[in-house]
């Protein structure tokens, strides 16, 4: 795809490229997150002209089933080029170069989800290309993680996706279509802000080891930049919503507790109960007959005096809400467990003695809170 | 040397270094070396020593004890297979479902359910090697007859029931409707007005979209109030 270098696409006198950019300077970049409402989750990118939809399905089971991982999920992407996204008509079957992007886009991705929680099951990412200008890899490896993020699927850390490349025998970063074509090389890099990892890199054209050396550097640079701009998108979608209800009364201070609920009492009550599961079967159990001894009142009931059912239903809503409270702290203690197990296991024992002093702590808390609500 | 770079209830996405030095750390949150990153994004927890994210979208992931609410999408000779919202679909078993000894040559699975019933079950096991089994044996269990099923983010189903039942229990004063939660983000509402079901939705939907903020009960309330 290089070019010999011959054509001057950088000013001498200026030093800025032809579209007024300098070196080191990116397009305008603008993310937007949520836009498909039929999808699990889903980003926009604008780079330049460039402008790219992700689409994230999943993770959901995996048809067919013989390509389903036993440990992991399967990353599956699917990168297209629209027919009107370039000047001349694009062919729509697939080609060589999609299902090459779609591989290099899919293996990058793999290496920050945290595909080992779920086993057996697909991620699905679609990738259409609605405007192409040149680093459309890049921009759809940005565009494919933030949308991974949004659909709330656990990952390391994001990717950010930016092109270095060769123009004029200077080092440039984000090639635009014409410097792509016409400048003699291009690197395009996926990188990690948070993990300083590199997770996707390719080389076209020729450079010296100074000239790659200095391109992976500028990468960097260029990739930190759209990190930010992809947290921003992530942020905002919620941050706005907040913003609506932001400035209410000096209540909100202790209702802001009221968001915890059920979450601060059942770690105070879970945390207590960690180092003694067995007491802890002892109290299910108990619940589980104080559940069956509230149905069969329930029962009694309607039977003598033909309650209507509406009362009946509401009852059994009732021990269903109850059931669902039960769950949630029986979620938070597996959550505390699992913590624990992860955990290094000298650190085990200082832990679950924490717990008991921990436990107190949190009760106290509580008590806090109900004051402030009253 | 313990350190936390957000406030309790801040917003993080992944990748976010959420805090250094030594914690406990719940869901959502990876460490590396004494490190901890922010696996998803979601509302930054901070308990003291403990730290967590609670994502706040995402699939519903099965556990053993979850009530959850199920769509009959294929009946077997002895199982009914469930989809649950969640990546893995639920199955059902003849021994889970009936407390009688269940003949496959004499009975007909269709007739206790068949495909297309919304069943209200109780996850007895999974692990993520095998699909989770359910029941449907305990009382309150079962199908559920009428009503809509509405779903939601079942992170935000927390949300919905509130502290101590107090959100539910007033949506369900308010409306006067019967509503079911189930942890997979389904929600069962029947109520004796259409007006009242569409009231209820119209309140869990915000909820849902404004679970991340506070004061939420007392919007709700009002919200309620002026619909009526």
């Amino acid at each position: 795809m290089a070019g010999d270098g011959s054509v001057k696409l950088i000013d001498e006198k200026t030093g800025k490229r032809t579209d007024g950019r300098k070196f080191n300077e990116l397009r305008p970049t603008k993310i937007e997150v949520g836009v498909l409402n039929n999808a699990d989750g889903s980003a926009l990118i604008y780079m330049g002209n460039n402008k790219i939809l992700a689409a994230v399905y999943g993770p959901r089971e995996l048809h067919p089933k013989h390509l389903a991982l036993p440990d992991r999920a399967l990353v599956q992407c699917y990168y297209r080029m629209s027919t009107f996204s370039v000047a001349e008509r694009k062919s729509p079957a697939p080609s060589r170069r999609e299902r090459e992007i779609s591989k290099v886009i899919s293996d990058a991705l793999n290496s920050v989800i945290l595909t080992k929680d779920f086993p057996r099951t697909t991620i699905d990412i679609y990738i259409q290309v609605l405007q192409a200008d040149g680093g459309t890899r890049c921009a759809s490896l940005t565009a494919a993680c933030t949308a991974l993020a949004d659909a709330g699927i656990p990952m390391r850390g994001i990717i950010s996706g930016v092109a270095t490349g060769l123009v004029n025998d200077t080092v440039v970063l984000d090639l635009h279509d014409i410097e792509d074509q016409k400048g003699s090389g291009d690197i395009p890099i996926g990188y990690s802000a948070t993990l300083d990892e590199i997770s996707l890199l390719q080389l076209d054209g020729v450079f010296t080891i100074k000239q790659f050396e200095e391109a992976v550097k500028l990468a960097i640079e260029g990739a930190k930049q759209i990190y930010e701009i992809q947290k921003k998108a992530l942020r905002e979608k919620y941050a706005l919503i907040r913003a609506e209800f932001a400035g209410e009364s000096e209540e909100e201070e202790a209702e802001e507790e009221d968001t915890i609920e059920i979450v601060s009492q059942s770690l105070a009550e879970s945390e207590a109960s960690v180092d003694e599961t067995a007491i802890d079967e002892v109290e299910s159990e108990e619940l589980e007959e104080k559940k069956t001894e509230e149905f069969s009142e329930v029962e009694e009931v309607s039977e003598v005096e033909e309650v209507s059912e509406v009362e009946e239903q509401d009852l059994v809503s009732d021990i269903a809400k109850e059931l669902n409270d039960e769950l949630d702290d029986e979620k938070e203690l597996e959550e505390d467990i699992t913590s624990l197990e992860t955990g290094e296991p000298e650190k085990n024992n200082e832990a679950i003695t924490d717990d008991s002093s921990e436990s107190v702590e949190n009760e106290t808390e509580h008590k806090e809170i109900d004051d402030l609500e009253e | 040397m313990n350190e936390l770079f957000f406030e309790n209830h801040a917003i993080v996405v992944p990748g976010d270094k959420l805090a250094t030095g030594h914690f406990k750390y719940g869901s959502g949150v990876v460490r590396q070396d004494n490190n901890y990153y922010a696996t998803v994004v979601g509302l930054f927890r901070d308990r003291g020593d403990y730290i967590s994210v609670k994502s706040l979208k995402g699939k519903y992931l099965p556990r053993a004890g979850d009530l959850v609410i199920g769509l009959v999408v294929d009946v077997g000779l002895t199982n009914w297979i469930l989809d649950i919202g969640s990546p893995y679909v639920g199955v059902l078993t003849s021994m889970n479902a009936v407390t009688k000894r269940f003949d496959p040559v004499m009975a007909d699975a269709r007739k206790i359910f068949d495909v297309g019933d919304i069943v209200l079950a109780k996850i007895v096991a999974f692990d993520r090697t095998k699909d989770p089994n359910l029941s449907t044996k305990e009382r309150g269990l079962g199908k559920l007859k009428g009503g809509r099923v509405i779903e939601i983010e079942a992170a935000h189903i927390p949300r919905v029931i509130g502290k101590k039942g107090s959100m539910i229990n007033m949506i369900k004063r308010l409306t006067r409707c019967q509503i079911i939660t189930g942890q997979n983000g389904r929600i069962w509402v029947q109520g004796k007005k259409i007006q009242d079901e569409l009231r209820a939705i119209e309140a869990i939907k915000k909820i849902e979209r404004e679970a991340h903020t506070q004061n939420l009960t007392n919007r709700i309330n009002e919200f309620l109030n002026s619909k009526r």
